[in-house]
């Protein structure tokens, strides 16, 4: 198998390990804060508190952790999107998705270590990381210290419209995931990808 | 006591709320804030032949601002006081002179509902463990006493006032022991529990955990024991918030806004509760979408199989 390329670092791979765990229990403790009055509760609300809180400060460091790795490494470059024909790289590669895969036609972008990411990963990996995770997490950030949020913006409760974002870019996040794991069985074989991401081999 | 059925006739006969900046500032309550409203008082010495100025003892000052902000603005100090008091020095019998209570005066009124008030206070701890020491005054100040409840805007007002009637004795070791030879327990310490302490005090009041609240009257008057003070944090922080029962109760009547935020009244005070104010439509959307995803996932999922 000398074909194989090592695409994920061992930091990467750690970042990422800590970065889908915490996410997990973020989303189980932040939806038992939602629902917090529904009997079939997750956590109880004095437990979730925390646990959020906690777990919430811990992503937001190794967030920072993954913005050095990409700023420091070459890893950053597989990030780089260059405008020109970006649109016609991404309409190919969602008509592999939503057609070719069906045909057995052969990916469009495959991985080279030059490439990590098909156009489409790659959109979207940058949208993920650097729009909604900044957004999720300065406002998560703001949550812990309500009393430094303005009382109003734009005349509605400050607090209010940071919760609104908090919780919209959670959401938002995780829906990626579920995409982004269901997305992650489309490999060589269904489990190569996640194999991948384990022993950093391509 | 005649002093007060006098006054009660003219609750009667002279409907309240009226421009409360054209309250009279009557004449009889001038001659006692004379001496009783500043740090110094001066009277005449017969056994000198002379004027004296001494300095008043500050917990026998009346602020005269205050009172006449406060709702018993147009009382005049002998209708609670001897009138005994014009005299100078006063009579030292006067000090065993009993005071009126709230309910000499407010008897059968439909809007307060003094009678209910009355009997949730003599079921609570304070009453039940100091009944003679305790009083109603000693959470109404009887000279600065100003209702903030029934009020539609800023409930973060409230908030500090009632609290800091709590506070008075509970912050205050030399109030306090007016009452009781306790150690006054340290209420920060007590309250450890509760994360956000700063933003809890800041917006919700004492009373809404340590009083049993009623549909019979606005503000709950039975404290209970420690024991029974709430320490789940669903109670407020959940769709059935008993904040709406309680805090909001004034401000709340609708359970749901025209945006779908559940209690409302909250977000109207630039409050926002985790878990009491979460939107039903964004609820639904959110499921919706998910749903959407899991459907669109499990079709690509079976075609990709078919067709491999
Ligand atoms: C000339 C100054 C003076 C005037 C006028 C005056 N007071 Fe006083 N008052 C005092 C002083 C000094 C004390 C504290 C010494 C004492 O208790 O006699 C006092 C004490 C009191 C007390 C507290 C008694 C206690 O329980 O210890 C009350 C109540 C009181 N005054 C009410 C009034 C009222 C009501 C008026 C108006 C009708 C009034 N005073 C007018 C000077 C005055
Ligand atoms: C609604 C009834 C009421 C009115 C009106 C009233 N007082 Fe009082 N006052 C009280 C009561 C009750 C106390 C005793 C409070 C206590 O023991 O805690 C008191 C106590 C006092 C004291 C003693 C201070 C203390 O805290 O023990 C002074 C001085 C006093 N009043 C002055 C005045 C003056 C001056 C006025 C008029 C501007 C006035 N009061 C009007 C009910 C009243
Ligand atoms: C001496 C008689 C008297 C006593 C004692 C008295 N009040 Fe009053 N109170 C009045 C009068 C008279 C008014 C109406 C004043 C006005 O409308 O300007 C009033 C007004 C009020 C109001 C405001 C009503 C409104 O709609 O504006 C409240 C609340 C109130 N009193 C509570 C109390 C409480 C609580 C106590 C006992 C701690 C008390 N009062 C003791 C006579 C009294
Ligand atoms: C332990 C403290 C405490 C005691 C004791 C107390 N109250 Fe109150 N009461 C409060 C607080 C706090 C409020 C809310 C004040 C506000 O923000 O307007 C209140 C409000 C009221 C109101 C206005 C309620 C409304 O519907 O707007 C009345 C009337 C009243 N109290 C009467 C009484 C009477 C009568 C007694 C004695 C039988 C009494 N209170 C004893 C703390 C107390
Ligand atoms: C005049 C002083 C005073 C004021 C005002 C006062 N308290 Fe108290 N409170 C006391 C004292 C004294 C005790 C101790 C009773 C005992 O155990 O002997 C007490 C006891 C209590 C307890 C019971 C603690 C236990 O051991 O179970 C609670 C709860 C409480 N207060 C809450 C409040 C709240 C809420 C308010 C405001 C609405 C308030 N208090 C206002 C003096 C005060
Ligand atoms: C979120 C609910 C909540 C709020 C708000 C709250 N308390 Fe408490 N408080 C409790 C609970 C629960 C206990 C019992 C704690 C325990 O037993 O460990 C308690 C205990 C106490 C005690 C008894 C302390 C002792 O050990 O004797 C006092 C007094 C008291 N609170 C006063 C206050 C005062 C005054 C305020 C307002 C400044 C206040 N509380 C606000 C829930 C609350
Ligand atoms: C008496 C009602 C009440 C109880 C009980 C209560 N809370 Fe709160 N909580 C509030 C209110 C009101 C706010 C302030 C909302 C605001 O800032 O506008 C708040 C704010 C908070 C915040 C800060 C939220 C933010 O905006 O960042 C946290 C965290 C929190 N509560 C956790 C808890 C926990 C944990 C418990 C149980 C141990 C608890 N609360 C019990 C009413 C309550
Ligand atoms: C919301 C939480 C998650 C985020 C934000 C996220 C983000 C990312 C990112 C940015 C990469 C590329 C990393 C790189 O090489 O630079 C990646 C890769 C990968 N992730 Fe995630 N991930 C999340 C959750 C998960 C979960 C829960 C799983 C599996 C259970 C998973 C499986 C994988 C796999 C297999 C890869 C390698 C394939 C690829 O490069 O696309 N991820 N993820």
């Amino acid at each position: 198998m000398n074909d194989k390329i090592y695409l994920y670092p061992v930091w990467v791979r750690l970042w990422h390990l800590f970065n889908a765990l915490l996410f997990l229990v973020l989303i189980f403790s932040g939806l038992s804060l939602q629902y917090s009055g529904v009997p079939a509760t997750l956590i109880p609300f004095k437990y979730a508190v925390s646990v959020h809180s906690i777990s919430g400060i811990v992503l937001t460091v190794n967030y920072i952790f993954y913005l050095f790795g990409n700023y420091f490494t070459s890893n950053g470059r597989y990030y780089k999107c260059p405008l020109h024909g970006m649109f016609n790289r991404i309409a190919k590669q969602f008509r592999y998705y939503s057609y070719g895969i069906f045909k057995n036609e052969a990916p469009p972008f495959p991985v080279t270590a030059d490439r990590k990411f098909n156009p489409l990963q790659k959109l979207s990996y940058v949208i993920v990381m650097y729009l909604f995770m900044p957004l999720l997490i300065i406002s998560g950030v703001a949550l812990l210290f309500p009393d430094y949020i303005p009382t109003q913006i734009f005349s509605r409760s400050g607090i209010h419209l940071t919760d609104l974002i908090h919780i919209s870019a959670g959401f938002i996040l995780s829906m990626f995931m579920v995409v982004h794991i269901y997305l992650c069985t489309i490999g060589k074989t269904t489990t190569s990808n996640f194999k991948s991401m384990i022993n950093g081999w391509h | 006591m005649l002093a007060c059925m006098l006054v009660l006739a003219g609750m009667h006969l002279f409907p309240k709320n009226g421009n409360p900046d054209t309250v009279e500032h009557s004449p009889a309550n001038s001659k006692c804030f004379k001496c009783h409203g500043r740090p110094t008082y001066t009277f005449y010495n017969k056994i000198l032949g002379r004027n004296v100025t001494k300095r008043q003892n500050p917990y026998l000052m009346v602020d005269s601002v205050l009172f006449y902000e406060s709702n018993h603005k147009s009382l005049e100090c002998p209708d609670c006081h001897s009138y005994k008091y014009n005299h100078f020095p006063h009579n030292s019998e006067l000090q065993l002179e009993p005071m009126p209570v709230c309910l000499d005066c407010h008897e059968g009124d439909d809007n307060y509902n003094f009678e209910t008030i009355n009997k949730e206070y003599q079921e609570s701890v304070h009453a039940i463990r100091h009944k003679d020491a305790f009083s109603c005054f000693m959470c109404h100040d009887p000279h600065t006493y100003k209702i903030n409840v029934r009020s539609d805007e800023n409930i973060d007002k409230t908030i500090v006032y009632d609290n800091n009637i709590c506070l008075s004795c509970h912050a205050n070791f030399n109030k306090y022991q007016l009452i009781s030879s306790k150690r006054n327990p340290n209420i920060i310490k007590q309250h450890d529990w509760l994360p956000n302490q700063i933003a809890h005090f800041a917006h919700v009041r004492c009373i809404e955990c340590h009083t049993q609240t009623t549909n019979k009257t606005l503000v709950a008057h039975k404290v209970l024991p420690k024991e029974k003070a709430v320490k789940k944090c669903v109670e407020c922080h959940s769709q059935n918030s008993i904040l709406m029962a309680s805090l909001y109760k004034f401000q709340a009547k609708e359970k749901r806004n025209k945006y779908g935020f559940f209690n409302a009244a909250i977000l109207n005070n630039d409050s926002y509760v985790i878990g009491a104010n979460r939107n039903l439509y964004l609820n639904y959307l959110s499921w919706v979408i998910f749903g959407l995803i899991l459907l669109f996932i499990v079709i690509h999922a079976v075609l990709r199989i078919l067709t491999k």
